[in-house]
């Protein structure tokens, strides 16, 4: 039974199976849709269409009716229309789905032009799987075992190309593996907005190349690694570290900005190997930042805090939260919490909680840098409007705590309790420091780090999980991909036993439990826990915050919103 | 139960000399004494081992004296009882098997994990790891019985090889189909 069809619908029938596809939607996205897996390389669906592998050919047709009278021609074999195929393959990505095509990918001749096209790809295809890091995520490897012939039939001598081209200063270049897919060109071209690459020459000798005196070194090259779809374009960091097979994948969220381009963690044994983009369509596509992929260094820096330190001296966590209620308790009604925009919601959730036992003020430090129109933003913190939703801040942070300086040299402020924030770099002087007590929760050494009285090193975003609230108010989660290195503390475990320590209530430093008590005293989280959030994230309403100036310019699937006010 | 009671004989003469058993006694022993002989003066002497024995798994290089492995981990990968660990290193352009790129920067194979079942030899894509003839292994701390790759490559030695993949590769890199 055929469903009418909607006006922004087409019906197209692939291999018997009736299916409505959006108007424009081609035809490897429509078998797609049915569950039939179309193979091919230099289609990608957030690029244009090229059609140059012509691994994708599929038979087409389309309901037969008389030129003459425009009447359906019927066939009385099976009493339905007619179809009229097409007597030579077509291919299915430069093919829109129009109303009643008729497309069969598992034709004998179709068989036939998949195996023909996999041959002519294989025969200068070099045969080193075992050193070719795309090996497990190879899609000619996977097309070749699946639409292959299984056999190869060239004695001749292959094409010899260059074997390590540096086309930039992350990307390595096999061109020998390269099947001139052209997707990293227009990648290149069409998303980064850096035209650099390039083929060259003619014929079986092509060559993919930057144009001369350019490098391919712009802050996404590394995308055209991971659209790849053979071994031709490596990362240099990750070439020759770790086979894919070996890494379990996490997913989590790129904290360089408040893009929070979606990730997943490639780990091993506790180790990080690589990041790479998540799809998700309403926020990164499948693209990130390479700049972003380089964050994993920071879990084994040597400048990684793991000692739980009291004036110096290593101590225990319960010691070190006795001396810092001792601390809170001397210089009661004079304490200043610094949260950070780098935080998770659950986490400035109980900083919140924390400085409402201590009464004391709280303010964020921001992060301003350029954005760079794609998927780095201008706000560097990745959860500035977490701290807004959960309400540890009301106004945008400033960059510099000016407010807090003229405090502590006031002698108001004795103590200040500083969330993974370098106080110097947000403005406080030396002298400044030494003159109040600091408790600090980090994960690096830093000017505060080395001041604090009592430090507590905590996990960084790889090693915990949390939610954070993009530029959109798209809150989005991360999972926990590696275990955190001994002496270092779960950021709300430190949050709650300090809370308790001041003798607030505060629900036990587990996920599920803080998410309980958000969902009840936050209305705009009311409805969300950790477990139910999408993957891909859900938008909060961002009315209450609409009128503040935030400086985030225009990114990929974002306008911000004053901007988009002077538009309409 | 009923007790049955049995007489004994007395002993003959000959019986009570004992010399017949005595006699029966020497000649068992000296039948062994001067049969070949069922043990081997170990570990002075070797016993022959036999084709297709799978003993300590080793790493081995090619007649041109070229490490084999270009540590592609698929025996990792497969290994049962995840005796093997490698870890994968690149080879420099200034070296002479710059052409073969990858090479492992240490190989490990823990002989007290190891079944000696011989599915590395068999998924080995290179022909590099053989259990060969080594079938003794000792040492007196846990990490004696780690073989890194420096034994390995002791323990395995060189091999004839059939192919010469990579010298091919070399050759055709340096006269081939080059444009």
């Amino acid at each position: 039974m055929i469903a009418p069809t909607k006006p922004d619908l087409v019906t197209v029938n692939i291999d018997g199976k009736e299916i409505a596809v959006p108007k424009g939607t081609n035809v490897i996205e429509a078998a797609r849709l049915v569950g039939v897996d179309v193979p091919h390389y230099c289609y990608h669906p957030k690029l244009t269409v090229v059609g140059n592998c012509r691994m994708c050919l599929v038979e087409m047709g389309m309901p037969a009716v008389d030129p003459a009278t425009k009447a359906p021609v019927m066939d009385p074999a099976t009493g339905k229309q007619k179809i009229n195929w097409i007597p030579r393959p077509q291919i299915g990505c430069g093919t829109t789905a129009s109303p009643g095509l008729h497309i069969r990918t598992q034709t004998p001749q179709i068989k036939d032009c998949r195996e023909g096209v996999m041959e002519f790809l294989l025969i200068n295809h070099p045969l080193d799987c075992p050193i070719c890091d795309q090996a497990g995520e190879c899609k000619l490897q996977e097309q070749a075992t699946g639409y292959g012939r299984g056999y190869s039939r060239f004695i001749e001598q292959k094409n010899v190309k260059p074997k390590r081209t540096q086309l930039g200063p992350r990307v390595t270049l096999d061109d020998e593996r390269c099947i001139l897919c052209s997707r990293c060109i227009r990648f290149s071209k069409e998303v980064a907005k850096d035209d650099v690459l390039g083929f060259i020459d003619r014929g079986s000798h092509s060559t993919l190349t930057c144009y001369p005196g350019k490098q391919l070194a712009n802050n996404y090259s590394l995308n055209t690694v991971d659209i790849c779809p053979v071994g031709a374009l490596t990362s240099t960091d990750f070439r020759f570290k770790m086979r894919v097979w070996f890494l379990k994948q996490t997913n989590s969220i790129d904290t360089e900005s408040s893009v929070g381009a979606n990730t997943v963690v490639w780990s091993r044994e506790g180790q990080i190997y690589r990041i790479t983009p998540r799809q998700n369509d309403e926020v990164n596509d499948t693209w990130m930042a390479d700049s972003g992929r380089e964050l994993y260094k920071q879990v084994r820096a040597a400048d990684r805090l793991t000692v739980i330190k009291v004036g110096n001296l290593d101590s225990t966590l319960d010691m070190a939260v006795k001396a810092a209620g001792e601390i809170f308790k001397a210089s009661a009604g004079a304490i200043a919490v610094v949260g950070s925009g780098r935080n998770s919601v659950e986490e400035q959730f109980l900083t919140k909680k924390l400085a409402e036992a201590l009464k004391a003020s709280t303010q964020l430090v921001s992060r301003a840098g350029t954005g760079d129109k794609i998927l780095v933003s201008a706000d560097r913190n990745p959860n500035t409007r977490g701290a807004l939703v959960t309400g540890l801040i009301s106004a945008l942070p400033t960059q510099q705590l000016t407010g807090l300086a003229a405090a502590i040299d006031a002698g108001q402020i004795k103590t200040v309790v500083s969330i993974g924030e370098d106080l110097t770099a947000a403005g406080l002087t030396a002298a400044q420091l030494a003159k109040i007590s600091i408790v600090y929760l980090g994960t690096h050494v830093n000017a505060t780090s080395t001041a604090a009285k009592v430090v507590l090193p905590t996990y960084t975003v790889f090693e915990k999980s949390g939610t954070f609230v993009n530029q959109q108010f798209r809150i989005q989660k991360f999972a926990k991909a590696v275990p955190a290195p001994a002496g270092a503390t779960d950021d709300l475990v430190i949050l709650a036993k300090l809370a308790t320590a001041t003798g607030a209530t505060v629900p036990t430093a587990d996920l599920a439990a803080v998410w309980k008590t958000i969902a009840a005293e936050i209305p705009a989280l009311g409805t969300i826990s950790f477990n139910n959030l999408p993957d891909t994230g859900l938008l909060l309403d961002q009315t209450p915050w609409a009128t503040l100036p935030f400086v985030e310019g225009e990114t990929l699937h974002f306008k911000p919103a004053a901007s988009a006010e002077t538009r309409s | 139960m009923a007790v049955i009671p049995v007489s004994r004989q007395p002993l003959t003469l000959l019986e009570r000399t004992y010399l017949p058993q005595i006699a029966g006694g020497l000649k068992t022993t000296l039948k062994h004494f001067f049969s070949p002989k069922d043990t081997m003066e170990y570990p002075e002497e070797r016993p022959a081992i036999p084709a297709g024995y799978r003993g300590v798994p080793t790493l081995v290089f090619d007649p041109h004296g070229r490490e084999k492995c270009v540590s592609c981990q698929l025996c990792e990968f497969v290994c049962p009882p995840k005796a093997i660990r490698i870890t994968p290193g690149a080879i420099t352009p200034d070296d002479p098997a710059a052409h073969v790129e990858k090479r492992p920067q240490e190989f490990e194979i823990d002989m007290l994990r190891c079944i000696y079942c011989g599915l590395c030899q068999e998924v080995c894509p290179e022909e590099a790891i053989f259990l060969q003839t080594q079938y003794s292994t000792t040492g007196h701390t846990r990490a004696d019985f780690v073989n890194n790759k420096q034994k390995l490559y002791e323990l395995g030695g060189t091999l004839p090889d059939a192919h010469f993949k990579w010298d091919k590769k070399k050759a055709a890199e340096e006269g081939g189909n080059a444009h």
